[in-house]
Protein backbone atom coordinates (compact mmCIF):
# COMPACT_ATOMS: atom_id res chain seq x y z
CA UNK A 1 0.00 0.00 0.00
CA UNK A 2 1.25 3.35 -1.04
CA UNK A 3 1.69 6.14 1.48
CA UNK A 4 2.58 9.29 -0.40
CA UNK A 5 2.00 11.61 2.02
CA UNK A 6 3.98 9.81 5.35
CA UNK A 7 6.55 8.01 2.89
CA UNK A 8 9.36 10.14 4.60
CA UNK A 9 8.06 10.06 8.08
CA UNK A 10 9.42 8.22 11.10
CA UNK A 11 8.21 9.87 14.12
CA UNK A 12 11.29 8.19 15.97
CA UNK A 13 13.72 10.18 14.26
CA UNK A 14 14.16 13.80 12.92
CA UNK A 15 12.79 14.91 9.81
CA UNK A 16 14.67 14.80 6.51
CA UNK A 17 16.64 17.42 5.80
CA UNK A 18 17.27 18.93 1.90
CA UNK A 19 19.86 16.79 0.88
CA UNK A 20 17.89 13.52 2.16
CA UNK A 21 14.68 14.64 1.11
CA UNK A 22 16.04 15.78 -2.39
CA UNK A 23 17.55 12.03 -2.51
CA UNK A 24 13.95 10.46 -1.70
CA UNK A 25 12.73 12.45 -5.06
CA UNK A 26 12.13 15.45 -2.35
CA UNK A 27 11.91 18.62 -5.31
CA UNK A 28 10.93 16.79 -8.97
CA UNK A 29 7.63 18.36 -8.79
CA UNK A 30 9.04 22.07 -8.07
CA UNK A 31 11.35 21.37 -10.97
CA UNK A 32 8.71 19.39 -12.84
CA UNK A 33 6.46 22.90 -12.91
CA UNK A 34 8.75 25.53 -12.79
CA UNK A 35 10.60 24.08 -16.40
CA UNK A 36 7.43 21.27 -17.63
CA UNK A 37 3.86 23.17 -16.95
CA UNK A 38 2.36 26.22 -17.36
CA UNK A 39 0.27 27.63 -14.24
CA UNK A 40 -2.60 26.41 -15.54
CA UNK A 41 -2.04 22.86 -16.23
CA UNK A 42 -0.48 22.05 -12.87
CA UNK A 43 -4.55 23.62 -11.93
CA UNK A 44 -5.85 21.16 -14.34
CA UNK A 45 -3.49 18.64 -12.96
CA UNK A 46 -4.91 18.96 -9.27
CA UNK A 47 -8.92 19.06 -11.03
CA UNK A 48 -8.50 15.76 -12.94
CA UNK A 49 -6.95 14.39 -9.78
CA UNK A 50 -10.63 15.06 -8.07
CA UNK A 51 -8.67 16.20 -4.79
CA UNK A 52 -10.89 17.50 -2.24
CA UNK A 53 -9.79 19.83 0.73
CA UNK A 54 -8.83 17.92 3.66
CA UNK A 55 -9.48 20.31 6.55
CA UNK A 56 -13.01 19.59 7.07
CA UNK A 57 -15.14 21.22 4.24
CA UNK A 58 -14.24 19.10 1.40
CA UNK A 59 -14.23 21.55 -1.28
CA UNK A 60 -12.78 20.86 -4.92
CA UNK A 61 -8.99 21.94 -4.83
CA UNK A 62 -8.55 22.10 -8.53
CA UNK A 63 -11.69 24.41 -8.77
CA UNK A 64 -11.03 26.53 -6.74
CA UNK A 65 -7.64 27.42 -7.73
CA UNK A 66 -9.55 27.99 -11.00
CA UNK A 67 -11.84 31.11 -9.79
CA UNK A 68 -7.97 33.26 -9.03
CA UNK A 69 -7.32 35.57 -11.45
CA UNK A 70 -4.07 34.75 -14.04
CA UNK A 71 -3.00 36.60 -16.72
CA UNK A 72 -0.56 39.88 -16.87
CA UNK A 73 -3.35 42.19 -15.78
CA UNK A 74 -3.97 39.81 -12.18
CA UNK A 75 -3.71 42.14 -9.44
CA UNK A 76 -0.11 41.65 -7.52
CA UNK A 77 0.86 40.42 -5.22
CA UNK A 78 -0.96 37.41 -4.97
CA UNK A 79 -0.68 35.47 -1.68
CA UNK A 80 -0.89 31.84 -0.94
CA UNK A 81 -2.15 31.07 2.82
CA UNK A 82 -1.31 27.58 4.66
CA UNK A 83 -3.97 26.73 6.93
CA UNK A 84 -2.18 25.44 9.64
CA UNK A 85 -4.14 26.50 12.19
CA UNK A 86 -5.26 22.80 13.05
CA UNK A 87 -7.83 23.39 16.08
CA UNK A 88 -10.68 21.01 15.40
CA UNK A 89 -10.96 19.31 18.69
CA UNK A 90 -9.91 15.52 18.53
CA UNK A 91 -7.41 16.31 15.20
CA UNK A 92 -3.74 15.79 15.24
CA UNK A 93 -3.07 15.13 11.63
CA UNK A 94 -1.62 18.06 10.17
CA UNK A 95 0.88 18.05 13.15
CA UNK A 96 2.34 14.74 11.96
CA UNK A 97 2.99 15.99 8.43
CA UNK A 98 4.25 19.86 9.68
CA UNK A 99 6.68 17.58 12.06
CA UNK A 100 7.20 14.87 10.10
CA UNK A 101 8.41 16.32 6.33
CA UNK A 102 8.96 20.40 6.17
CA UNK A 103 10.29 19.66 3.48
CA UNK A 104 7.46 18.29 1.64
CA UNK A 105 5.26 21.22 3.14
CA UNK A 106 7.75 23.60 1.37
CA UNK A 107 7.66 21.97 -1.72
CA UNK A 108 3.63 21.87 -1.94
CA UNK A 109 3.69 25.40 -0.99
CA UNK A 110 6.32 26.44 -3.98
CA UNK A 111 4.49 24.15 -6.55
CA UNK A 112 0.74 25.54 -5.51
CA UNK A 113 2.14 29.15 -5.08
CA UNK A 114 3.31 28.71 -9.10
CA UNK A 115 0.28 27.63 -9.56
CA UNK A 116 -1.79 30.46 -9.06
CA UNK A 117 0.93 32.87 -9.27
CA UNK A 118 2.09 33.87 -5.91
CA UNK A 119 4.45 36.41 -4.61
CA UNK A 120 4.28 35.39 -0.60
CA UNK A 121 2.99 32.35 0.73
CA UNK A 122 2.57 32.52 4.77
CA UNK A 123 2.01 29.21 6.77
CA UNK A 124 -0.66 30.15 9.51
CA UNK A 125 0.75 28.05 12.23
CA UNK A 126 -1.15 27.65 15.86
CA UNK A 127 1.03 28.57 18.25
CA UNK A 128 0.97 25.02 20.18
CA UNK A 129 2.85 23.56 17.58
CA UNK A 130 6.39 24.69 19.18
CA UNK A 131 8.22 21.83 17.37
CA UNK A 132 6.69 22.24 13.93
CA UNK A 133 7.37 25.62 13.92
CA UNK A 134 11.19 25.34 14.54
CA UNK A 135 11.19 22.34 11.81
CA UNK A 136 9.35 25.14 9.45
CA UNK A 137 11.81 27.58 9.66
CA UNK A 138 14.92 25.06 9.28
CA UNK A 139 13.42 23.92 5.91
CA UNK A 140 12.45 27.38 4.93
CA UNK A 141 15.99 28.35 5.48
CA UNK A 142 17.53 25.19 3.54
CA UNK A 143 15.21 25.67 0.51
CA UNK A 144 15.78 29.21 0.48
CA UNK A 145 19.44 28.51 0.42
CA UNK A 146 19.26 26.06 -2.09
CA UNK A 147 17.40 28.79 -4.50
CA UNK A 148 14.22 27.03 -3.95
CA UNK A 149 12.32 30.08 -2.84
CA UNK A 150 13.64 33.54 -3.03
CA UNK A 151 14.08 35.18 -6.53
CA UNK A 152 14.03 33.97 -9.64
CA UNK A 153 13.54 30.29 -8.53
CA UNK A 154 15.79 27.29 -10.00
CA UNK A 155 16.76 30.65 -12.99
CA UNK A 156 12.47 29.97 -13.95
CA UNK A 157 11.74 33.64 -13.45
CA UNK A 158 9.13 32.42 -10.55
CA UNK A 159 9.89 34.44 -7.27
CA UNK A 160 8.21 33.02 -3.65
CA UNK A 161 8.75 34.44 -0.54
CA UNK A 162 7.53 32.19 2.72
CA UNK A 163 7.06 32.99 6.28
CA UNK A 164 5.54 31.77 9.03
CA UNK A 165 3.14 32.86 10.77
CA UNK A 166 2.45 31.71 14.63
CA UNK A 167 -1.32 32.71 16.10
CA UNK A 168 -1.89 33.89 19.32
CA UNK A 169 -5.12 31.21 19.84
CA UNK A 170 -8.69 31.11 19.04
CA UNK A 171 -10.81 28.17 17.00
CA UNK A 172 -12.09 30.45 15.05
CA UNK A 173 -8.63 31.77 13.09
CA UNK A 174 -9.08 28.34 11.19
CA UNK A 175 -12.15 30.09 9.26
CA UNK A 176 -10.00 31.56 6.06
CA UNK A 177 -11.92 34.71 6.34
CA UNK A 178 -10.93 34.64 9.91
CA UNK A 179 -7.39 33.85 9.20
CA UNK A 180 -6.77 36.30 6.75
CA UNK A 181 -8.40 39.20 9.16
CA UNK A 182 -5.85 37.53 11.60
CA UNK A 183 -3.14 37.64 9.53
CA UNK A 184 -3.75 41.73 8.65
CA UNK A 185 -3.27 41.96 12.46
CA UNK A 186 -7.44 41.90 13.36
CA UNK A 187 -9.68 40.35 15.54
CA UNK A 188 -10.15 36.84 13.26
CA UNK A 189 -13.43 37.62 13.07
CA UNK A 190 -15.45 35.85 9.78
CA UNK A 191 -15.91 38.15 6.65
CA UNK A 192 -18.72 38.13 4.23
CA UNK A 193 -18.71 35.83 1.10
CA UNK A 194 -18.87 36.78 -1.76
CA UNK A 195 -16.21 38.45 -2.55
CA UNK A 196 -14.38 35.38 -2.23
CA UNK A 197 -10.63 35.17 -0.84
CA UNK A 198 -9.49 33.85 -4.43
CA UNK A 199 -10.30 37.07 -5.91
CA UNK A 200 -10.22 39.36 -2.89
CA UNK A 201 -8.77 37.76 0.11
CA UNK A 202 -5.37 39.19 2.14
CA UNK A 203 -5.15 43.20 2.15
CA UNK A 204 -7.70 42.76 -0.71
CA UNK A 205 -5.55 40.64 -3.42
CA UNK A 206 -6.16 37.32 -4.45
CA UNK A 207 -5.41 34.64 -1.93
CA UNK A 208 -6.18 31.08 -1.60
CA UNK A 209 -6.23 29.34 1.86
CA UNK A 210 -5.48 25.73 1.79
CA UNK A 211 -5.29 23.04 4.32
CA UNK A 212 -1.92 21.48 5.08
CA UNK A 213 -2.75 18.11 4.02
CA UNK A 214 -4.44 18.76 0.95
CA UNK A 215 -1.28 20.62 -0.22
CA UNK A 216 1.10 17.94 0.79
CA UNK A 217 -1.11 15.84 -1.99
CA UNK A 218 0.26 18.11 -4.85
CA UNK A 219 3.71 17.78 -5.66
CA UNK A 220 2.76 13.70 -5.33
CA UNK A 221 -0.55 14.52 -8.08
CA UNK A 222 2.44 16.31 -10.21
CA UNK A 223 4.43 13.61 -10.25
CA UNK A 224 2.62 10.62 -10.61
CA UNK A 225 -0.14 12.13 -12.21
CA UNK A 226 -4.30 11.95 -11.69
CA UNK A 227 -5.05 8.37 -12.63
CA UNK A 228 -2.39 7.07 -9.90
CA UNK A 229 -4.00 9.68 -7.41
CA UNK A 230 -7.51 7.78 -7.92
CA UNK A 231 -5.84 4.87 -7.86
CA UNK A 232 -4.89 5.07 -4.06
CA UNK A 233 -8.31 5.16 -3.41
CA UNK A 234 -10.86 2.47 -2.56
CA UNK A 235 -13.73 4.54 -3.58
CA UNK A 236 -14.56 7.13 -6.32
CA UNK A 237 -12.70 9.62 -4.30
CA UNK A 238 -9.39 10.22 -5.18
CA UNK A 239 -6.13 9.64 -2.84
CA UNK A 240 -5.06 8.65 0.35
CA UNK A 241 -6.31 10.61 4.04
CA UNK A 242 -4.85 10.79 6.96
CA UNK A 243 -7.43 8.84 9.53
CA UNK A 244 -6.89 9.45 13.42
CA UNK A 245 -8.57 7.98 16.29
CA UNK A 246 -9.01 9.57 20.03
CA UNK A 247 -10.80 8.27 22.98
CA UNK A 248 -10.33 5.04 24.92
CA UNK A 249 -8.82 2.68 22.30
CA UNK A 250 -6.11 0.10 22.87
CA UNK A 251 -3.84 2.06 20.61
CA UNK A 252 -5.30 5.77 19.20
CA UNK A 253 -3.16 7.38 16.48
CA UNK A 254 -2.90 8.56 12.88
CA UNK A 255 -2.58 6.48 9.58
CA UNK A 256 -2.28 7.68 6.29
CA UNK A 257 -5.16 4.76 4.54
CA UNK A 258 -7.04 4.37 1.12
CA UNK A 259 -9.42 7.33 0.82
CA UNK A 260 -12.93 5.35 1.78
CA UNK A 261 -11.57 2.75 4.07
CA UNK A 262 -14.29 1.70 6.51
CA UNK A 263 -15.21 3.48 9.97
CA UNK A 264 -14.88 -0.07 11.48
CA UNK A 265 -11.49 -1.04 10.01
CA UNK A 266 -10.07 1.47 10.66
CA UNK A 267 -10.99 1.42 14.42
CA UNK A 268 -10.79 -2.63 15.23
CA UNK A 269 -7.42 -3.08 13.22
CA UNK A 270 -5.46 0.60 13.50
CA UNK A 271 -6.82 1.62 16.92
CA UNK A 272 -6.61 -2.10 17.98
CA UNK A 273 -10.66 -1.48 19.48
CA UNK A 274 -12.31 -0.27 22.56
CA UNK A 275 -9.89 -0.73 25.91
CA UNK A 276 -10.83 -3.68 28.01
CA UNK A 277 -14.03 -3.33 29.57
CA UNK A 278 -15.33 -0.66 27.23
CA UNK A 279 -18.24 -0.73 24.87
CA UNK A 280 -18.03 1.95 21.85
CA UNK A 281 -21.31 3.70 21.91
CA UNK A 282 -20.64 6.57 19.19
CA UNK A 283 -18.12 8.32 17.41
CA UNK A 284 -18.12 11.52 15.42
CA UNK A 285 -16.26 10.90 12.57
CA UNK A 286 -14.02 13.86 11.86
CA UNK A 287 -13.80 16.19 15.31
CA UNK A 288 -15.95 17.90 17.16
CA UNK A 289 -18.20 19.83 14.36
CA UNK A 290 -19.57 16.63 13.04
CA UNK A 291 -22.99 14.35 14.07
CA UNK A 292 -22.13 11.19 15.61
CA UNK A 293 -22.20 8.17 14.33
CA UNK A 294 -23.34 4.77 15.90
CA UNK A 295 -23.02 1.17 15.20
CA UNK A 296 -25.74 0.96 12.21
CA UNK A 297 -23.07 3.47 10.79
CA UNK A 298 -19.32 1.50 11.41
CA UNK A 299 -19.60 0.09 7.46
CA UNK A 300 -19.24 3.09 6.25
CA UNK A 301 -16.43 3.98 3.54
CA UNK A 302 -14.73 7.02 5.50
CA UNK A 303 -15.39 9.41 2.16
CA UNK A 304 -17.09 12.99 1.98
CA UNK A 305 -20.05 11.43 -0.02
CA UNK A 306 -20.51 7.99 2.14
CA UNK A 307 -20.13 9.72 5.44
CA UNK A 308 -22.46 12.91 4.34
CA UNK A 309 -24.95 9.76 3.15
CA UNK A 310 -24.84 8.25 6.78
CA UNK A 311 -25.81 11.51 8.01
CA UNK A 312 -22.34 13.23 9.33
CA UNK A 313 -19.68 14.46 7.59
CA UNK A 314 -16.10 13.23 7.45
CA UNK A 315 -14.68 16.58 8.28
CA UNK A 316 -10.98 16.18 9.21
CA UNK A 317 -11.16 12.50 8.86
CA UNK A 318 -10.01 12.17 13.08
CA UNK A 319 -12.69 10.62 15.07
CA UNK A 320 -13.95 10.99 18.90
CA UNK A 321 -14.84 7.91 20.29
CA UNK A 322 -17.47 8.06 22.76
CA UNK A 323 -17.50 4.63 25.05
CA UNK A 324 -20.02 3.52 27.44
CA UNK A 325 -18.34 4.60 30.58
CA UNK A 326 -17.92 8.06 29.56
CA UNK A 327 -21.57 10.18 29.68
CA UNK A 328 -23.29 11.26 26.44
CA UNK A 329 -24.46 14.63 28.26
CA UNK A 330 -21.10 15.20 30.17
CA UNK A 331 -19.56 14.75 26.50
CA UNK A 332 -22.13 17.52 24.47
CA UNK A 333 -21.55 19.72 27.77
CA UNK A 334 -17.29 19.71 27.41
CA UNK A 335 -18.14 20.21 23.85
CA UNK A 336 -21.05 23.36 23.89
CA UNK A 337 -18.41 24.70 26.62
CA UNK A 338 -15.45 24.84 23.68
CA UNK A 339 -17.50 26.18 20.81
CA UNK A 340 -19.26 28.91 23.68
CA UNK A 341 -15.78 29.99 24.63
CA UNK A 342 -14.18 29.88 20.88
CA UNK A 343 -16.93 31.81 19.85
CA UNK A 344 -15.77 35.21 17.95
CA UNK A 345 -18.92 36.91 19.57
CA UNK A 346 -19.33 38.59 15.95
CA UNK A 347 -23.30 37.41 15.31
CA UNK A 348 -26.02 37.08 18.12
CA UNK A 349 -27.18 33.68 17.65
CA UNK A 350 -23.36 32.62 17.83
CA UNK A 351 -22.59 34.78 20.54
CA UNK A 352 -25.85 33.99 22.99
CA UNK A 353 -27.27 31.26 21.71
CA UNK A 354 -23.81 28.85 22.65
CA UNK A 355 -23.77 30.23 26.21
CA UNK A 356 -27.50 28.87 26.78
CA UNK A 357 -27.37 25.69 25.35
CA UNK A 358 -24.25 25.48 27.69
CA UNK A 359 -26.02 26.54 30.54
CA UNK A 360 -28.90 24.07 29.71
CA UNK A 361 -26.21 21.05 29.85
CA UNK A 362 -24.43 22.02 32.40
CA UNK A 363 -28.50 22.61 34.54
CA UNK A 364 -29.38 18.62 33.18
CA UNK A 365 -25.68 17.31 34.25
CA UNK A 366 -26.23 19.15 37.82
CA UNK A 367 -29.27 17.18 37.89
CA UNK A 368 -31.14 20.74 37.71
CA UNK A 369 -32.70 19.81 33.98
CA UNK A 370 -36.37 20.52 33.49
CA UNK A 371 -38.29 18.34 30.86
CA UNK A 372 -39.12 21.22 28.13
CA UNK A 373 -35.02 21.47 28.50
CA UNK A 374 -34.62 19.18 25.89
CA UNK A 375 -37.47 21.08 23.63
CA UNK A 376 -35.48 24.09 24.06
CA UNK A 377 -32.43 22.39 23.07
CA UNK A 378 -34.34 20.94 20.24
CA UNK A 379 -35.24 24.53 19.03
CA UNK A 380 -31.85 25.68 19.51
CA UNK A 381 -30.00 23.07 17.23
CA UNK A 382 -32.37 24.20 14.43
CA UNK A 383 -32.26 27.89 14.89
CA UNK A 384 -28.55 28.05 15.31
CA UNK A 385 -28.20 25.74 11.83
CA UNK A 386 -27.08 26.47 8.19
CA UNK A 387 -28.14 30.02 7.39
CA UNK A 388 -29.28 31.46 10.77
CA UNK A 389 -25.25 32.63 11.46
CA UNK A 390 -22.97 34.63 10.11
CA UNK A 391 -20.02 31.53 9.58
CA UNK A 392 -20.25 28.17 10.07
CA UNK A 393 -19.02 27.52 13.82
CA UNK A 394 -22.23 27.50 15.44
CA UNK A 395 -23.90 25.16 12.29
CA UNK A 396 -21.13 23.13 13.18
CA UNK A 397 -21.38 23.33 17.03
CA UNK A 398 -24.80 21.75 16.26
CA UNK A 399 -23.81 18.88 14.17
CA UNK A 400 -23.00 16.74 17.34
CA UNK A 401 -25.69 18.32 19.98
CA UNK A 402 -28.51 17.44 17.32
CA UNK A 403 -27.46 13.83 17.24
CA UNK A 404 -26.35 13.60 20.00
CA UNK A 405 -30.34 14.08 21.20
CA UNK A 406 -31.17 11.90 18.67
CA UNK A 407 -29.13 8.83 19.50
CA UNK A 408 -28.72 9.25 23.71
CA UNK A 409 -31.94 10.63 24.10
CA UNK A 410 -32.68 8.36 26.88
CA UNK A 411 -29.85 9.33 28.61
CA UNK A 412 -30.59 12.94 28.37
CA UNK A 413 -34.52 12.21 29.83
CA UNK A 414 -32.34 10.18 32.67
CA UNK A 415 -30.70 12.48 33.69
CA UNK A 416 -33.93 15.05 34.40
CA UNK A 417 -35.84 12.30 35.81
CA UNK A 418 -33.19 11.13 38.34
CA UNK A 419 -32.10 14.68 38.79
CA UNK A 420 -28.58 13.79 38.31
CA UNK A 421 -25.71 11.64 35.94
CA UNK A 422 -25.84 8.25 36.30
CA UNK A 423 -21.95 8.34 35.40
CA UNK A 424 -21.30 10.42 38.22
CA UNK B 1 9.71 51.57 28.66
CA UNK B 2 10.39 48.94 25.62
CA UNK B 3 13.50 47.54 26.06
CA UNK B 4 16.27 48.39 23.13
CA UNK B 5 16.35 44.64 22.10
CA UNK B 6 11.90 44.07 22.20
CA UNK B 7 12.01 47.38 19.55
CA UNK B 8 14.39 45.60 17.59
CA UNK B 9 12.69 42.60 17.25
CA UNK B 10 9.13 44.35 16.36
CA UNK B 11 11.25 46.64 13.98
CA UNK B 12 12.64 43.20 12.37
CA UNK B 13 8.70 41.56 11.98
CA UNK B 14 7.35 44.58 10.33
CA UNK B 15 9.59 43.41 7.24
CA UNK B 16 7.08 40.36 6.88
CA UNK B 17 4.41 41.91 6.09
CA UNK B 18 3.37 44.92 3.76
CA UNK B 19 1.00 46.90 6.10
CA UNK B 20 2.73 47.82 9.92
CA UNK B 21 -0.45 46.66 11.12
CA UNK B 22 -0.16 43.11 10.39
CA UNK B 23 2.65 42.76 12.89
CA UNK B 24 0.75 44.14 15.91
CA UNK B 25 0.23 40.62 16.99
CA UNK B 26 3.64 39.71 16.73
CA UNK B 27 4.72 42.82 18.50
CA UNK B 28 2.49 41.64 21.57
CA UNK B 29 3.91 38.42 21.60
CA UNK B 30 7.72 39.55 21.17
CA UNK B 31 7.02 42.05 24.63
CA UNK B 32 5.02 38.86 26.11
CA UNK B 33 8.40 36.91 25.59
CA UNK B 34 10.43 39.01 27.31
CA UNK B 35 7.45 40.78 30.15
CA UNK B 36 5.33 37.91 30.90
CA UNK B 37 2.12 39.96 29.70
CA UNK B 38 1.22 43.11 28.29
CA UNK B 39 0.86 45.88 30.58
CA UNK B 40 -1.29 49.07 29.78
CA UNK B 41 2.00 51.16 29.41
CA UNK B 42 3.66 48.21 27.28
CA UNK B 43 0.53 48.47 25.08
CA UNK B 44 0.22 52.08 24.71
CA UNK B 45 3.94 51.93 23.27
CA UNK B 46 3.60 49.46 20.75
CA UNK B 47 0.85 50.97 19.07
CA UNK B 48 2.62 54.00 18.88
CA UNK B 49 5.88 51.95 17.23
CA UNK B 50 3.32 50.61 14.93
CA UNK B 51 1.53 53.57 14.21
CA UNK B 52 -2.21 52.20 14.99
CA UNK B 53 -4.76 53.79 17.62
CA UNK B 54 -4.20 52.05 21.12
CA UNK B 55 -7.38 51.20 21.83
CA UNK B 56 -7.53 49.42 18.32
CA UNK B 57 -4.81 47.40 19.47
CA UNK B 58 -6.45 46.79 23.22
CA UNK B 59 -9.13 45.31 20.65
CA UNK B 60 -7.07 42.96 19.46
CA UNK B 61 -4.84 42.13 22.24
CA UNK B 62 -8.23 41.02 24.15
CA UNK B 63 -9.66 38.82 21.43
CA UNK B 64 -6.32 36.12 21.43
CA UNK B 65 -6.43 33.83 24.43
CA UNK B 66 -2.67 33.39 24.65
CA UNK B 67 -1.69 37.35 24.47
CA UNK B 68 -1.78 37.49 28.54
CA UNK B 69 -3.48 41.69 29.55
CA UNK B 70 -3.19 40.69 33.12
CA UNK B 71 0.04 39.28 34.87
CA UNK B 72 0.82 35.78 34.79
CA UNK B 73 3.40 33.46 36.63
CA UNK B 74 7.06 32.54 36.27
CA UNK B 75 5.28 29.73 34.39
CA UNK B 76 2.48 29.27 32.34
CA UNK B 77 0.32 25.50 32.74
CA UNK B 78 -1.75 25.05 29.51
CA UNK B 79 -4.02 22.27 30.22
CA UNK B 80 -6.33 20.71 27.40
CA UNK B 81 -9.75 20.36 28.02
CA UNK B 82 -11.41 19.93 24.86
CA UNK B 83 -13.42 16.68 24.04
CA UNK B 84 -10.63 13.92 23.89
CA UNK B 85 -8.72 14.73 26.64
CA UNK B 86 -12.06 15.25 28.36
CA UNK B 87 -12.91 11.27 27.34
CA UNK B 88 -9.63 10.24 28.87
CA UNK B 89 -9.72 12.19 31.98
CA UNK B 90 -8.32 15.42 31.86
CA UNK B 91 -10.95 16.62 34.44
CA UNK B 92 -8.29 14.27 37.14
CA UNK B 93 -5.74 15.91 36.02
CA UNK B 94 -7.59 19.84 36.70
CA UNK B 95 -8.24 18.22 40.31
CA UNK B 96 -4.63 17.25 40.15
CA UNK B 97 -3.12 20.27 39.66
CA UNK B 98 -5.19 22.16 42.23
CA UNK B 99 -4.72 19.60 44.52
CA UNK B 100 -0.15 20.28 44.28
CA UNK B 101 -0.70 24.16 43.31
CA UNK B 102 -3.74 25.14 45.36
CA UNK B 103 -4.96 26.93 41.66
CA UNK B 104 -8.02 26.51 39.65
CA UNK B 105 -8.25 27.85 35.70
CA UNK B 106 -7.50 31.50 35.25
CA UNK B 107 -5.50 31.90 38.84
CA UNK B 108 -1.87 32.17 39.83
CA UNK B 109 -0.02 30.49 42.55
CA UNK B 110 0.85 33.03 45.79
CA UNK B 111 4.42 32.30 45.45
CA UNK B 112 3.82 33.72 41.85
CA UNK B 113 5.29 30.53 40.28
CA UNK B 114 2.24 29.31 37.75
CA UNK B 115 -0.78 30.08 36.16
CA UNK B 116 -3.05 27.68 35.65
CA UNK B 117 -5.48 28.11 32.33
CA UNK B 118 -7.47 25.88 30.32
CA UNK B 119 -6.32 25.42 26.58
CA UNK B 120 -8.41 24.25 23.64
CA UNK B 121 -7.83 21.24 21.73
CA UNK B 122 -3.59 20.89 21.64
CA UNK B 123 -3.84 18.68 18.64
CA UNK B 124 -2.23 15.58 20.40
CA UNK B 125 -5.50 13.56 20.94
CA UNK B 126 -3.52 10.39 20.61
CA UNK B 127 -1.70 10.82 23.80
CA UNK B 128 -4.50 12.48 25.56
CA UNK B 129 -4.53 14.06 28.44
CA UNK B 130 -2.06 16.73 27.54
CA UNK B 131 -0.91 20.00 28.67
CA UNK B 132 2.09 22.28 28.13
CA UNK B 133 3.80 23.91 30.52
CA UNK B 134 5.19 27.06 28.52
CA UNK B 135 6.65 25.76 25.76
CA UNK B 136 6.89 21.99 26.66
CA UNK B 137 4.43 19.36 25.88
CA UNK B 138 3.63 16.56 28.40
CA UNK B 139 1.37 13.80 27.42
CA UNK B 140 -0.10 10.43 28.56
CA UNK B 141 -0.64 12.63 31.71
CA UNK B 142 -2.19 10.81 34.68
CA UNK B 143 -2.68 12.71 38.35
CA UNK B 144 0.75 10.53 39.84
CA UNK B 145 2.63 11.85 36.68
CA UNK B 146 2.40 15.56 37.76
CA UNK B 147 4.49 15.51 40.74
CA UNK B 148 7.93 14.40 38.27
CA UNK B 149 6.75 16.93 35.64
CA UNK B 150 6.40 19.60 38.48
CA UNK B 151 9.62 18.70 39.72
CA UNK B 152 11.53 19.04 36.23
CA UNK B 153 10.28 22.12 35.63
CA UNK B 154 11.65 23.48 39.03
Amino acid sequence: MERPLTQNIDRGREPLGLKAYEAAGGYQAVRKVLTEMTPEQVTKAVKDSGLRGRGGAGFPTGLKWSFVPMGDDAPHPKYLVCNADEMEPGTFKDRVLLEGDPHLMVESMIVAGYAMGADVGYIFLRWAYRLADRRLRAAIAEATAAGYLGDNILGSGYSLTLHVHVSAGRYICGEETALLNSLEGRRATPRAKPPFPQVSGLWGKPTIVQNVETLCNVPHVINRGADWFRGLSRTEEGGTKLYGVSGRVKNPGCWELPMGTPIREIVEEHAGGMQDGLKLRGLLPGGASTDFLVEEHFDTPMDYTSIQAAGSRMGTGTMILLDDGNCPVGMALNMQNFFARESCGWCTPCRDGLPWIEKLLQAIENGDGHADDLDLLDAHARDLGPGNTFCALAPGAMEPLHSGLKFFRQDFERHIAGKGCPWS
Amino acid sequence: MLSDQVQKEIRGELEHYPTPRAACIEALKIVQKHERWVSDEALQEVAALIGIAAAELEGVATFYNLIYRQPVGEHVILLCDSVSCWLTGCEKIRSGLRERLGVDYGQTTADGRYTLLPMACLGNCDHAPSLMIDEDLHQDLTPEALDGILEEVE
